[in-house]
C-alpha cells in the first residue's frame, strides 16, 4: 500500500492520533482537569459511597458477562458447527440486539419489569451482548479444527470430557477476549442502567451523568471519570493479549471446514440454542405489541402522534423531525468514522507487516473511546470546542462527530480482520504488473474489502442512529435524535407521551432490523468479528 | 547484458540473507538460481523484483541504475509459488490486468489475452473464476498473466513447487518451451535441481547467501565446484578418481555411477532394495563401504558384478 517504510508508516498514523487527540482525549483531559482543579477528587475516590458505586458497576457487569457468555456458547457452536435450517435467521436474530438503541431496549425490558431493578438490568446488558460472545467465539470455533476432537473421542473421552480437555482450551482465547469486551460494554452501560434502574441502582457511568448534568458535581464526576478510565484501559490491555493470542493460534489453522447436521446429545444444545433465540426476540416482540396497544384496545395511536409535539408541547419538534434529524446526523457521523476507520485500518495493517511496536499503540487507542463514558465526551465537548474556530459548540456537527467516535472502532474491528487477510503477495503481484501504490488500493484491496465495508457502513449507521449517551447531552432542543426524544418522553407523564415513545422505539428497530439484514446479506463468510 | 546485479548483499538486522552476490543475464537467456530452502534466494529475487531494498550493492539494467525505480515501474513480471492470482477477477481479468495498468485499449488486450491463454494452453478459460481451477490451471494463469505486458524480464519464485510431481515434470518441459519460443529474458529461483536444468540456459548454485558457481547446466551437473555443492546435486559418495578409473584427486558418485552388470569388474553384496518410479535402486557393500547403484531386481544378500558408467560420476572441486 501507500507507504513503503515503517518511518512511512508511522507519520500516516499521526492522522488518526490527531482525530482521536482533537475528539477524545482532548475533551476527557478537559474534564479530568477541570475536576482536579476543584480538588476533593481524593476525598472522592476515598468515600466508602463510590467503592459500592464500582462495586455494584463492577458487579452487575460480572453478572451480564457470565450470562451472556453462557448463553452465547451454545449459538456459537450452532453457528459454527451445525447445518441446520434457518441458520442465517439465527445470524440475523442474534445481531439484531446488540445493535439496539439502548434506550429501546430499556423500554423493551420495562414491558416486562414495569419498574426496573437488578435482574432486568443484568438480563438487559446480556441481550446487547450475546452477538459478541456468538460472533467471537464461533468465529474462531469455525476455524478449529474438527479432528483434535475426533482423536481425543478415539483416544477413550467421552464427549463432554473431549468437549473440556480439546475444545475449550482452544476456543480459550476468542472466549477470553469476546468477555473483556462484553464486560466493558456492561461496565460502561449507560441507557439501559438509566431506564432501569432509575435512582436507586446506580453505575459509574450513570452516577457521571447524574453528578454533571444535575448536580453540577464536577470534582466528583471528574473522579469517576477517571476510575472509570483505568479500569477501561485494563480491561482493554487484557483483550489486547487475548487476541494477539488468537490472531497466533488462527494463523496455524486451515480454512473452514464444512459445517455437519448435528447428531445425539448436541441436539440439546441446538435447543439451547433454540431457546436463546427466542429469549432474544421476546422484548422486541413485547416492545411492539406494546406500541399497538392502549387502554382503550390495539391502534395506531402513538404512531399517529408522532407528527406532533407529543402531549402538552413535552418536545421543541415533532417526532417525525426527530427521525429525520437521526437519518441525517447518522448519515455524517457513519462517513466521518468510514473515512477514519479505514485509514485507521490500513496504517494499522502496514504498520503490523513492518514490523512496528507502534501498531499495538495505535490499536489500542482506537478502542478506547469504546470504553470510555459516553457522558464525558460529551460534555468535554461542550467545555473544549469552543477553541475552535466558529465556535464549534453551537455546530451542527458536534453530534455527528461525537457518535463517529463511538462508531470509529467497530468499524476498524470489522475491516482490520478482512485487510489483513489478504495475502502481501498479492498487493506484490499487482505491483509487478505496473500498478502504483494507490492503483494497488483500489485494484486488490478495495474490491476485496469492498462487501465488509458495506457492512461497517451499514452497522455503523445503526450504532449512529441508536447513539444516546453523548447524544443526550450535544443534542441542542431544537434538533434532538430520536432516542433523545425517545427519554424525553418517558420522562414526562401522559398516556399520549409513553405511547409516542413506544412507537418511536418501535420505528427505530424496523430500521435497525432492515439495516441488518442487509448487512447479513453482504457478510463476507468467515471475516470480521462481529 | 541486460540484467547485472554488482556485490549485492541484503541483510536483515545481524542475519545476512545474500551476501556479496554478483551475477548477470543476458538478453533472452533464462537463469536459475539453485540452492537449498533458506539459501537466499527468493530474497535476492526480491531484491531485482524491487519488493526488497538491497544494503548495498546495485540492480541495474542495460547499465541504468535500478535503485530509485519502485517495484511497479521497473516492467519486470514475477510469478509466485502458489499463483497470488486475484480471486475478485476472471481468469481474462487476471491475465489483461497488467495491460490495463499500461493502457492497453481494450480491443488489443483481449486479443492478447486470447493469445496468451492459448500459448499457456487454456484456450475458452477466459471467463472462468480463478477460485475454481485446479493448481495447474492456477499457474498457468499465473503465468501469462506475468508474460501479457511483455515484461523485460520474467521473475519466477518456484513456479512450479506447490504442484504434484507428475504434473511439475510436465509443465517444466512446457515452461522450457514456452520461455524459449517466447525468447524470453528470465530468472528462475528453484530448490529441484531437475527443474533448473531443464529450463536454464545457465544455472547459478546458492548456498548461504552466495553464488558458489554460475556454469551451463552441463557443466555444473558434471564438474560441481565443491562437495557441498555435489552433494546438493545428488552425489552421495566420494572417492578418489582413481576408483573409477580417472585421473583425478577426488570424484562423486551418484546412484547411476554403480550398475549391476554381469560383465562389471567390481564384486558387492546387496544390502537393501529401493524401488523408485522408474528403476530398482540398491546399496551394495563394496570391500568394506557402502555405494548406492542401479540394477535389475536383485534379492537382498545376493553378490552381484557392477561396471562403473561415467554419466554418474562427477568431478569435485
Amino acid at each position: 500500500m501507500f507507504p513503503t517504510s515503517r518511518t512511512g508508516w508511522s507519520v500516516a498514523a499521526v492522522l488518526p492520533l490527531a482525530f482521536l487527540g482533537l475528539f477524545f482525549a482532548w475533551p476527557v483531559l478537559a474534564i479530568v482537569s477541570l475536576g482536579l482543579r476543584e480538588g476533593g477528587v481524593l476525598r472522592e475516590v476515598f468515600a466508602g459511597e463510590t467503592w459500592e458505586l464500582v462495586g455494584f458497576t463492577l458487579g452487575q457487569a460480572a453478572a451480564s458477562t457470565v450470562v451472556a457468555v453462557v448463553a452465547g456458547l451454545p449459538v456459537a457452536f450452532v453457528l459454527a458447527r451445525c447445518r441446520v435450517r434457518g441458520l442465517g435467521f439465527v445470524r440475523a436474530a442474534v445481531m439484531v440486539p446488540f445493535v439496539l438503541p439502548t434506550v429501546v431496549v430499556g423500554l423493551a425490558f420495562r414491558t416486562f419489569w414495569p419498574d426496573g431493578g437488578v435482574l432486568p438490568i443484568v438480563l438487559a446488558n446480556a441481550f446487547f451482548n450475546v452477538a459478541v460472545v456468538a460472533r467471537t467465539v464461533g468465529g474462531l470455533w469455525a476455524h478449529t479444527d474438527r479432528r483434535a476432537e475426533d482423536a481425543a473421542r478415539a483416544l477413550g473421552a467421552s464427549r463432554p470430557r473431549a468437549f473440556v480437555s480439546v475444545v475449550l482450551p482452544a476456543l480459550a482465547p476468542a472466549i477470553g477476549s469476546a468477555a473483556a469486551v462484553v464486560f466493558l460494554f456492561c461496565a460502561t452501560s449507560f441507557g439501559v442502567v438509566l431506564v432501569l434502574g432509575g435512582s436507586r441502582y446506580r453505575t459509574l457511568e450513570t452516577e457521571i451523568y447524574l453528578r454533571t448534568v444535575e448536580l453540577f458535581d464536577l470534582s466528583g464526576a471528574a473522579a469517576l471519570s477517571l476510575l472509570q478510565f483505568f479500569a477501561v484501559l485494563a480491561v482493554l490491555v487484557l483483550g489486547a493479549l487475548a487476541r494477539r493470542r488468537r490472531e497466533t493460534a488462527l494463523s496455524l489453522r486451515g480454512r473452514e471446514e464444512l459445517a455437519r447436521r448435528p447428531s445425539g446429545g448436541e441436539w440439546y444444545v441446538v435447543g439451547a440454542a433454540v431457546a436463546v433465540v427466542v429469549a432474544l426476540l421476546t422484548p422486541v416482540v413485547g416492545l411492539v405489541t406494546r406500541s399497538l396497544s392502549t387502554r382503550d384496545g390495539w391502534s395506531f395511536a402513538g404512531y399517529v402522534a408522532l407528527t406532533t409535539r407529543g402531549d402538552r408541547g413535552t418536545l421543541a419538534v415533532t417526532g417525525l423531525d426527530a427521525a429525520m434529524n437521526s437519518l441525517r446526523t447518522a448519515f455524517d457521523a457513519t462517513l466521518v468514522a468510514l473515512v477514519v476507520g479505514v485509514f485507521s485500518a490500513v496504517v494499522l495493517v502496514g504498520l503490523r507487516r513492518s514490523g512496528s511496536r507502534f501498531a499495538e499503540v495505535l490499536d489500542t487507542a482506537l478502542m478506547l473511546p469504546l470504553g470510555v463514558s459516553a457522558v464525558t465526551v460529551g460534555f468535554g465537548y461542550l467545555i473544549t470546542m469552543d477553541a475552535l474556530p466558529g465556535d464549534f459548540r453551537t455546530s451542527p456537527y458536534l453530534v455527528p462527530l461525537a457518535q463517529a467516535l463511538v462508531v470509529t472502532p467497530l468499524v476498524v474491528r470489522m475491516v482490520l480482520p478482512v485487510l489483513r487477510a489478504v495475502d502481501e503477495r498479492l498487493r506484490q503481484a499487482a505491483a509487478t504488473l505496473g500498478a502504483s501504490p494507490l492503483r494497488v488500493w483500489r485494484e486488490v484491496d478495495l474490491p476485496l474489502v469492498g462487501r465488509s465495508l458495506v457492512a461497517a457502513a451499514g452497522f455503523g449507521y445503526v450504532v449512529a442512529l441508536g447513539e444516546f449517551g453523548a447524544t443526550s447531552f450535544l443534542a441542542r432542543p431544537d434538533a434532538p435524535t430520536l432516542p433523545v426524544v425517545i427519554a424525553r418522553l418517558m420522562s414526562r407523564p401522559g398516556e399520549l407521551n409513553s405511547q409516542m415513545a413506544y412507537a418511536a422505539c418501535a420505528l427505530l428497530m424496523v430500521v435497525t432490523v432492515g439495516c441488518v439484514l442487509l448487512i447479513e446479506r453482504l457478510r463476507v463468510p468467515s471475516s470480521g468479528e462481529f | 547484458m541486460a540484467l547485472e546485479l554488482d556485490s549485492i548483499t541484503v541483510r536483515y538486522g545481524r542475519t545476512e540473507a545474500v551476501s556479496d552476490v554478483s551475477l548477470s543475464v543476458a538478453d533472452g537467456e533464462v537463469v536459475a538460481l539453485l540452492g537449498p530452502s533458506g539459501c537466499g534466494k527468493s530474497t535476492l529475487l526480491r531484491t531485482i523484483a524491487g519488493l526488497e531494498k538491497p544494503t548495498s550493492g546495485v540492480v541495474s539494467w542495460d547499465s541504468a541504475d535500478l535503485a530509485g525505480v519502485p517495484v511497479h515501474r521497473r516492467e519486470f513480471g514475477l510469478v509466485f509459488q502458489d499463483g497470488q492470482l486475484f480471486p475478485h477477477r476472471t481468469v481474462a481479468g487476471n491475465v489483461a490486468f497488467g495491460l490495463r495498468m499500461r493502457g492497453v485499449d481494450r480491443e488489443e488486450r483481449d486479443k492478447r489475452v486470447l493469445s496468451l491463454l492459448e500459448l499457456v494452453g487454456l484456450e475458452g478459460y477466459a471467463g472462468r473464476r480463478v477460485t475454481q481451477l485446479s493448481g495447474g490451471e492456477q499457474q498457468r494463469v499465473a503465468l501469462a498473466r506475468a508474460l501479457a505486458p511483455s515484461p523485460r524480464l520474467l521473475l519466477l519464485d518456484e513456479p512450479l513447487s506447490a504442484l504434484d510431481r507428475v504434473l511439475r515434470e510436465q509443465l517444466a518441459v512446457d515452461l522450457a518451451r514456452l520461455l524459449r519460443e517466447a525468447a524470453t529474458t528470465a530468472l528462475v529461483v528453484t530448490h529441484d535441481h531437475d527443474e533448473a536444468f531443464t529450463l536454464a540456459d545457465r544455472v547459478a548454485i546458492m548456498s548461504r547467501g552466495r553464488v558458489v558457481q554460475v556454469g551451463p547446466p552441463a557443466e555444473v551437473w558434471s564438474a560441481p565446484v565443491d562437495v557441498e555443492t555435489a552433494k546438493f546435486l545428488g552425489c552421495t559418495r566420494f572417492v578418489p578418481g582413481s576408483f573409477v578409473g580417472l585421473d583425478l584427486e577426488r570424484v562423486g558418485l551418484r546412484a547411476t555411477a554403480l550398475r549391476v552388470d554381469p560383465d562389471g569388474l567390481m564384486e558387492g553384496t546387496v544390502l537393501e532394495r529401493v524401488h523408485r518410479r522408474d528403476h530398482v535402486r540398491l546399496l551394495v557393500e563394496i570391500g568394506g563401504a557402502e555405494y548406492e547403484a542401479v540394477g535389475p531386481m536383485t534379492e537382498v544378500g545376493d553378490r552381484v558384478r557392477l561396471a562403473i558408467d561415467l554419466d554418474g560420476v562427477a568431478r569435485v572441486g
